[in-house]
């Protein structure tokens, strides 16, 4: 377990010191307004950051993550305001086909990095199909969720912590989720006792496709509309999400509270270059920087564990 | 087919039965009928060297490997053999401790103990888990200090076996009664093997069997009811363990096949020391080294490092100092997607071209001086490697590190799944290439090939376990070496 808890340390540092940052460059931040408005859409980021991470578990990297986040924002834009019963089946659907897709790759042993990659054009194309041009609108009761006024501490911080304590639950002590990280971890002793890979990965990327929806209908709740581009950015966010969280690429080592922690670093990290009044040209290039810096931190680190 | 195996009187229902077993790969046979009757309290000794079919055994009782011909019979009941058996074989009460780790080194030592247990019960498996595993813990290894809620990642190499260990005995719906350890000392020390090989007696002694292989024979003789001795898919003997001795167990291992001595012994003057290693492994010019030994004693590893010591630079030079042939073709050897020629010439593209580009020409005249010389059987170079068979590979993969002007050569056990008639033609070669002055290191699991050897060096738990010369190297020798005939500290 120790090393567990070092692994957590390093990404809860990054989000302090920077969040130490944005309260002393814009002390007015430092409120109940302020907060809402630096972490409302680090929401959407950290539940795809979560689907990322149940991919990453079993040793497979998912690049149809931003593509399947913006196909859901159009569904629910669209079918979910104006035909709940057509709209909420079509989820459904995309999450098994997320589900099927998990199979499938691992009957047929194929690279996920391909299939995923592949998918990511069905998705887009889909998300064009059902809503051609930027706009529909967002069901009453999800803008009234994502815009709730809670007592003391807003929505955008209790909803990172719910969905990563849920999900440390989920991953981390549940029954189900030592298997998936097992998967992860050593497929071959999973096989051995007797348990269906195939159904566990399923499993794994039918979870990240019920996060990819949620993802979708939390970012509509916030920006009232949706655009078939809308979450192109989160396939990348998602995955430095991950790594910045103290996961890893291979070996079914994730942490999802870490996750979540990694996407509010990553959230964080934009308002932050705001602040500091860089152009918007150099933003993109500058949260590279961050990211680079957490990650060469976390190999001295692991370095110097591996040494001791 | 019922098994009809009647112990001093008591009727006892044999925890298994295999019955004329057969298990054919292909044309390969991994086992020739096989006869094995496990009777509850046993202990039963497997010893053999490579290839015996030590681990198609294992498999066949596990249940992981339908067998090809004949029965298992799990608890006396008949059944024939299909894909259900693994099933069958849990349920049956039997658990492997395999030879390569499996366990999940991302989870804790608990949360392993959740793997097999197929039907744990869900509510507070935590603290069920960690309990059944401390339990199983202190039973076997007392005193031990492994943490159950630590990962097994952050474990030593002996402590993980030792969690893999317990939870193979551990309690479960099911409990244990035929345990499969194989080789399962490899990383304990002397004191926690004591322990282990204590606990196996006392399962034994309250109705459980094991059946434990292992290179250590202090080992078997120490823990063993019944040694079965096995060589090529092929049970030789089973009998019980006061009927062996060490000599005779080495004797009854390895009959001498009568390999026509190539005229090996007429070239004897080697040249300098051209190569030594930390490990005491060391060549001279015009030498054929072997490297013997048990599978996986760590000659992959001395030839890795002997091979990458040489070789990595961050420039390719046109006189390399060393070249690889691969035994595992698939993995490190051939390029699936090419011609016959340009795996034959990937060696030497940068030796024989005289600018940046590839000197096509030369790649020409090489692949066919070689395509003549050592016959391999193609029409056309152009065609796909894949197209020819293992032999005719593998013959492509020598002539590729041949070709080369390099003075050693290091080879991974290259005779992998290839016939008679192309090792004679590699011997040969070989011989040839040694007369003019090149360094062979070549790790081999058959003993025929190491008998062609100048100089061998036994491996053992990753060490040089024995250095042989001349008369030294035979079958017998390499045998004790390859097994521990020390007594087990007691």
């Amino acid at each position: 377990m120790k090393s567990d808890y070092l692994r957590i340390l390093l990404p809860v540092m990054s989000l302090t010191a920077l969040l130490a940052a944005v309260f002393y460059m814009q002390p007015r931040t430092m409120s109940y307004f302020g907060l809402n408005l630096l972490f409302n859409l680090a929401v959407p980021v950290a539940l795809a950051t979560i689907a990322q991470m149940m991919i990453l578990m079993v040793n497979d990297i998912d690049l149809s993550i931003g593509t399947f986040v913006s196909f859901c924002a159009c569904v629910t834009a669209t079918f979910v305001q104006s035909d709940p019963l057509v709209g909420y089946s079509i989820l459904l659907a995309a999450i098994l086909v997320y589900a099927g897709m998990g199979a499938v790759i691992h009957a047929r042993g194929l690279p996920a990095i391909v299939v995923t990659l592949g998918m990511s054009f069905f998705w887009a194309g889909m998300a064009v199909l059902v809503l051609p041009s930027p706009g529909g609108s967002a069901p009453d009761w999800l803008r009234a969720i994502m815009t709730t006024k809670t007592p003391f501490v807003p929505v955008a911080i209790i909803a990172p912590i719910v969905i990563g304590l849920c999900m440390h639950y989920v991953v981390k002590r549940s029954s189900l989720g030592v298997l998936l990280r097992g998967v992860g971890g050593n497929e071959q002793a999973i096989e051995r006792s007797g348990w269906s890979v195939l159904g566990l990965k399923a499993i794994a990327y039918g979870i990240a496709g019920l996060f990819g929806v949620l993802a979708g209908m939390a970012l509509v709740g916030l920006a009232t509309s949706a655009d078939a581009n809308i979450a192109l950015r989160y396939t990348l966010l998602s995955i430095a999400g991950v790594i910045l969280g103290g996961g890893e690429f291979t070996g079914g080592r994730v942490s999802p509270i870490g996750a979540v922690i990694g996407a509010l670093t990553l959230t964080l990290a934009a308002s932050f270059l705001s602040f500091l009044h860089l152009s918007s040209d150099w933003q993109i290039g500058a949260q590279g920087a961050i990211l680079i810096a957490v990650l060469a931190l976390r190999l001295v680190f692991t370095r110097r564990e591996g040494l001791a | 087919m019922k098994a009809n195996h009647t112990l001093l009187g008591t009727e006892e229902v044999p925890i298994i039965s295999l019955a004329d077993i057969g298990v054919s790969f292909g044309a390969v046979k991994a086992l020739t009928d096989v006869k094995l009757t496990i009777m509850p309290g046993e202990c039963l000794g497997v010893v053999g060297h490579n290839g015996a079919g030590k681990s198609t055994l294992v498999n066949v009782i596990n249940g992981r490997l339908s067998p090809t011909q004949g029965d298992v019979c799990y608890n006396g009941e008949a059944r024939t053999a299909d894909s259900r058996n693994a099933q069958l074989a849990r349920n049956a009460g039997i658990r492997s401790v395999f030879q390569e780790l499996s366990l999940c080194p991302n989870l804790t030592v608990l949360e392993n103990m959740r793997i097999p247990y197929r039907n744990m019960p869900l509510r507070s498996w935590r603290s069920n888990a960690a309990s059944k595993v401390r339990n199983a813990l202190d039973t076997i290894f007392p005193g031990n200090g492994i943490d159950p809620y630590c990962l097994v990642g952050d474990l030593p190499i002996a402590e993980r076996q030792m969690v893999e260990i317990a939870i193979a005995f551990s309690r479960r719906d099911i409990d244990a009664r035929l345990v499969i350890l194989d080789e399962p000392t490899s990383s304990l020390d002397g004191a926690i093997a004591d322990q282990l090989l204590n606990y196996i007696k006392q399962f034994c002694a309250e109705g459980g069997s094991i059946i434990f292989i292992s290179h250590m024979l202090g080992e078997i003789f120490n823990v063993a009811t019944r040694i079965v001795v096995m060589k090529d898919g092929c049970i030789l003997t089973n009998d019980d363990a006061n009927l062996f001795t060490r000599d005779s167990l080495v004797d009854a291992m390895g009959h001498v096949v009568a390999v026509d001595v190539v005229e090996s012994q007429q070239h004897t003057a080697f040249g300098d020391e051209v190569l030594r290693m930390e490990n005491g492994l060391h060549a001279r010019q015009g030498e054929v080294v072997g490297l013997a030994g048990l599978a996986g004693h760590g000659q992959a590893e001395a030839l890795a490092r002997c091979f990458l010591e040489r070789s990595s630079d961050w420039r390719t030079t046109r006189e390399p100092k060393v070249v690889f042939v691969a035994g595992d073709r698939s993995r490190d050897g051939v390029m699936p997607l090419w011609s016959i020629m340009r795996n034959l010439s990937l060696q030497t593209l940068v030796e024989f071209s005289r600018s940046l580009l590839v000197d096509r020409k030369a790649e020409t005249t090489l692949a066919q001086e070689w395509h003549r010389k050592i016959a391999i059987k193609t029409d056309n170079l152009d065609d796909s490697i894949l197209s020819l068979s293992g032999g005719n590979q593998q013959k492509v993969l020598f002539s590729r590190a041949l070709a080369s002007s390099a003075p050693i050569v290091v080879m991974d056990d290259p005779m992998r799944g290839v016939d008679v008639g192309t090792k004679k033609e590699v011997y040969r070669m070989i011989r040839e290439e040694v007369v003019k002055g090149r360094t062979f290191l070549w790790y081999s699991t058959e003993t025929d090939e190491i008998l062609q050897c100048d100089r061998v060096f036994v491996f053992r738990d990753g060490e040089v376990a024995a250095e042989l010369s001349g008369d030294a190297i035979n079958e017998e020798n390499m045998l004790r070496a390859s097994f521990d005939m020390q007594e087990v500290a007691q």
